[in-house]
């Protein structure tokens, strides 16, 4: 009885407390080893100052968080913070009511930003064609290649020589197979790694108006002769064996950790489960290229997250918001984020930092997906960001398998990505115009 | 004798009715209304710009050669869903209905599915015969058969089939043993007494008097595979290979609560109810006839 009510007079006091600060409400979409990186995050902030309390809570994947945030908006009640995953950038964009754009937010609290100091593929993907930073970027991630060395040495593949281009890459999966592999090359997220960053990589456009950065009236031309060559190239891979498709989204990346298959394309943030669990030695390596196109590889696409400030709040909690952006805009604080996670440095200075430490000597690879993110972009690479997203990557997933099926040829799939996807974005340009 | 109550006072009905009316009314007719009314409607995904789009949403639909497909998908898929599920579950009730030792234990077993969210039983099936991992995959593989739901649009029908059909075999089961025991044990005995063996008694006594239930249960499972299948879908499939799996509903689903298109997910909804009052108006007409009550 008398712990019992110790308990509650506690519960009470920390209440109290709670009250006596300015809550901070923080949506995300982090699991497992992110999830405690984003808890420690909040827990490290709030115990530098007194005035505010950031209170993280687990929404759900990316996508049923953005779904439970809408809803919550709709109701009146929306979170302080949203994380939100980079394919629904440009809904978020359009909904100008329901966002604070985060340049707003820094200046009104008087804090210093300066959206400079980002890498630039990573700031011109969350910024406004007036210039206005919209997000907070925060975890950022790119697409990279990697590669089990153990099965390379079974092979008798060099892995001092790691295949770079696309002709290598044919090369390098053709020997896997003749070892005895059964699967010497798959894909994660199909999309993103095969169109999105193959655009940017090689310097060509997916989209007009450089990629859907200038507007909303942005169509697709990904079916360019050197999409098409691509595609027709991994879909006779696709026949012979030398790829073997293993399903949407990132569903593929358990068949690599496992060991089945030696070679995969998907996203950076990969890396802290494959260092966990894969029993093999590996390396990350630059995505593949075509030697013979004039710019490639230039860099790579953006993915990942940011955090997006939801309208309708009282000035103090604006205020907390720009504190907690403040702290974790500090080069420390993202240095050691970008080491725990695999996430991306998203300021220089928390690059050098990194650099400096000696991080990228003592784990061989991990520089990779800064190094194709660093490099200057052109208008052709900034980024792509288009509306209608979500959907017109599942058109991408659904032609794509057409090809590894055997049921349309390259062409015929590029065409019809190119015609579907245009229609969805004209319905988003119209049902965004009143905005 | 005046057997029906009547009611002298004319407000008194009508009071009674109340709860329910509102009950209705609330829950079913003005969520229904409003997706019809933002059927005609482009918003965006936080509803801060609303524009009024008249049939446009429908328009986009019909002109989108991918949804007219996906009829044909869902006719199939419910076709076999209704189909499987309703003459496996009448072939496990009418043997669990003739077990004598265990009755209980086996009844069990069979209702237990129907406990299993759908989202659940799509990763269950999915963990079975999925290539990499599943357990039955590679039973297959070794059999020899390429078994390749990824990338084979009918393997992938097959598998999201199996899973929506084993999801509502306990619910068919239920109906079925209950229909089975309320026919009269004497008219089985004495069909039996005049040499009709097991077979025959089935089909000429059992099965004419289950006739109901059967229709019933055909109306729940149609409803069951337009409506209630796209979590399975979209846990095993997510709709591919291509569109081989993408039945209405789960275009509904994903444009509205994945995409955030709201006006055309709202229109899809809307086809897709006048398909199924369509349906099950057919159904009365025309199947009912054939039901003895």
């Amino acid at each position: 009885m008398k712990q019992k009510l110790t308990a509650l007079v506690l519960a009470a006091a920390a209440s109290f407390a709670a009250h006596a600060q300015t809550e901070i409400q923080w949506w995300h979409s982090m699991t497992a080893v992110n999830g405690e990186w984003v808890n420690d995050l909040a827990k490290e902030f709030n115990a530098r100052q007194k005035d505010y309390k950031v209170v993280p809570v687990y929404k759900g994947s990316y996508d049923e968080s953005m779904t439970a945030a809408i809803a919550a908006f709709r109701a009146g009640n929306a979170p302080n913070i949203l994380q939100v995953f980079e394919v629904g950038t440009a809904t978020m964009m359009a909904s100008k009511n329901a966002i604070v754009p985060v340049t707003k937010v820094m200046n009104d609290a008087g804090k210093k930003f300066d959206a400079s100091v980002y890498i630039p593929a990573v700031a011109s993907y969350y910024t406004a064609p007036n210039g206005q930073m919209m997000s907070f970027p925060f975890n950022s991630s790119t697409t990279v290649f990697y590669i089990n060395k153990d099965a390379f040495d079974k092979a008798g593949l060099d892995t001092n020589k790691l295949p770079a281009t696309w002709p290598e890459v044919a090369l390098a999966a053709a020997k896997l197979k003749a070892s005895g592999h059964k699967c010497p090359l798959t894909i994660g997220w199909q999309g993103w790694t095969q169109l999105e960053s193959f655009s940017t990589w090689h310097n060509t456009l997916l989209a007009t108006k450089r990629n859907g950065l200038d507007g909303m009236d942005a169509r697709l031309v990904g079916n360019s002769p050197l999409h098409v060559r691509h595609i027709e190239n991994l879909g006779n891979m696709a026949k012979t064996g030398l790829f073997v498709y293993k399903g949407r989204n990132n569903t593929a990346e358990g068949s690599f950790v496992s060991g089945e298959c030696a070679m995969i394309t998907t996203s950076s943030g990969f890396y802290g489960n494959v260092a966990k669990n894969a029993k093999f030695k590996f390396t990350v390596a630059p995505l593949p290229f075509y030697p013979d196109v004039a710019g490639a590889p230039q860099n790579t696409v953006i993915g990942g997250a940011s955090l997006w400030v939801m309208a309708g709040k009282k000035p103090e909690e604006y205020k907390g918001v720009a504190a907690f952006f403040e702290y974790l805009s500090n080069p420390e604080v993202q240095s050691a984020s970008h080491k725990r996670t695999g996430y991306l440095p998203v300021t220089l200075a928390s690059y050098k930092l990194t650099e400096d430490s000696g991080f990228y000597k003592q784990n061989p690879g991990t520089d990779t997906a800064v190094n194709q993110m660093v490099r200057k972009t052109t208008d052709k690479s900034r980024g792509i960001r288009l509306g209608n997203y979500v959907q017109i990557r599942t058109i991408e997933d659904e032609e794509l398998e057409q090809v590894w099926a055997g049921k349309k040829t390259a062409k015929e799939a590029l065409d019809s990505i190119v015609k579907r996807g245009n229609e969805l974005l004209e319905r988003f340009e119209k049902a965004n115009k009143g905005s | 004798m005046e057997k029906r109550v009547t009611f002298k006072s004319s407000w008194l009905p009508w009071l009674l009715l109340a709860p329910q009316a509102v009950i209705i009314g609330v829950f079913f007719f003005w969520p229904a209304a409003q997706a019809l009314l933002q059927s005609f409607q482009q918003q965006d995904a936080f509803g801060t710009s609303v524009q009024w789009a008249g049939l446009e949403n429908y328009r986009n639909l019909f002109n989108d050669a991918t949804y007219l497909e996906s009829f044909k998908t869902t006719a199939m898929f419910s076709l076999f869903v209704a189909f499987f599920g309703i003459s496996l579950s009448l072939f496990l009730a009418y043997f669990a209905d003739r077990v004598t030792r265990g009755t209980l234990f086996y009844r069990t077993l069979l209702i237990w599915p129907y406990a299993v969210a759908p989202a659940v039983a799509g990763v269950v099936w999915l963990f079975l015969f999925s290539g990499s991992i599943g357990v039955i995959a590679y039973w297959l593989h070794n059999a020899g058969l390429p078994w390749d739901p990824l990338l084979n649009g009918n393997h992938a029908m097959a598998l999201v089939i199996m899973a929506a059909v084993w999801k509502q075999l306990s619910y068919n089961f239920l109906f079925f043993v209950a229909g089975l025991q309320s026919i009269p044990r004497s008219l089985i005995e004495a069909a039996a007494i005049d040499g009709a063996g097991p077979w025959r008694r089935f089909w000429s006594i059992q099965f004419p008097l289950l006739s109901p239930t059967t229709f019933f249960l055909l109306v729940i499972n149609v409803v069951y595979a337009f409506f209630d299948t796209f979590g399975i879908i979209d846990a095993a499939t997510h709709g591919g290979p291509g569109k081989d799996t993408s039945i209405l509903v789960y275009k509904v689903y994903f444009d509205g609560f994945k995409a955030l298109d709201l006006g055309g997910s709202a229109a899809q909804s809307a086809v897709l109810m006048v398909i199924v009052i369509a349906l099950t108006v057919i159904q009365f007409r025309f199947v009912e006839k054939k039901v003895n009550y």
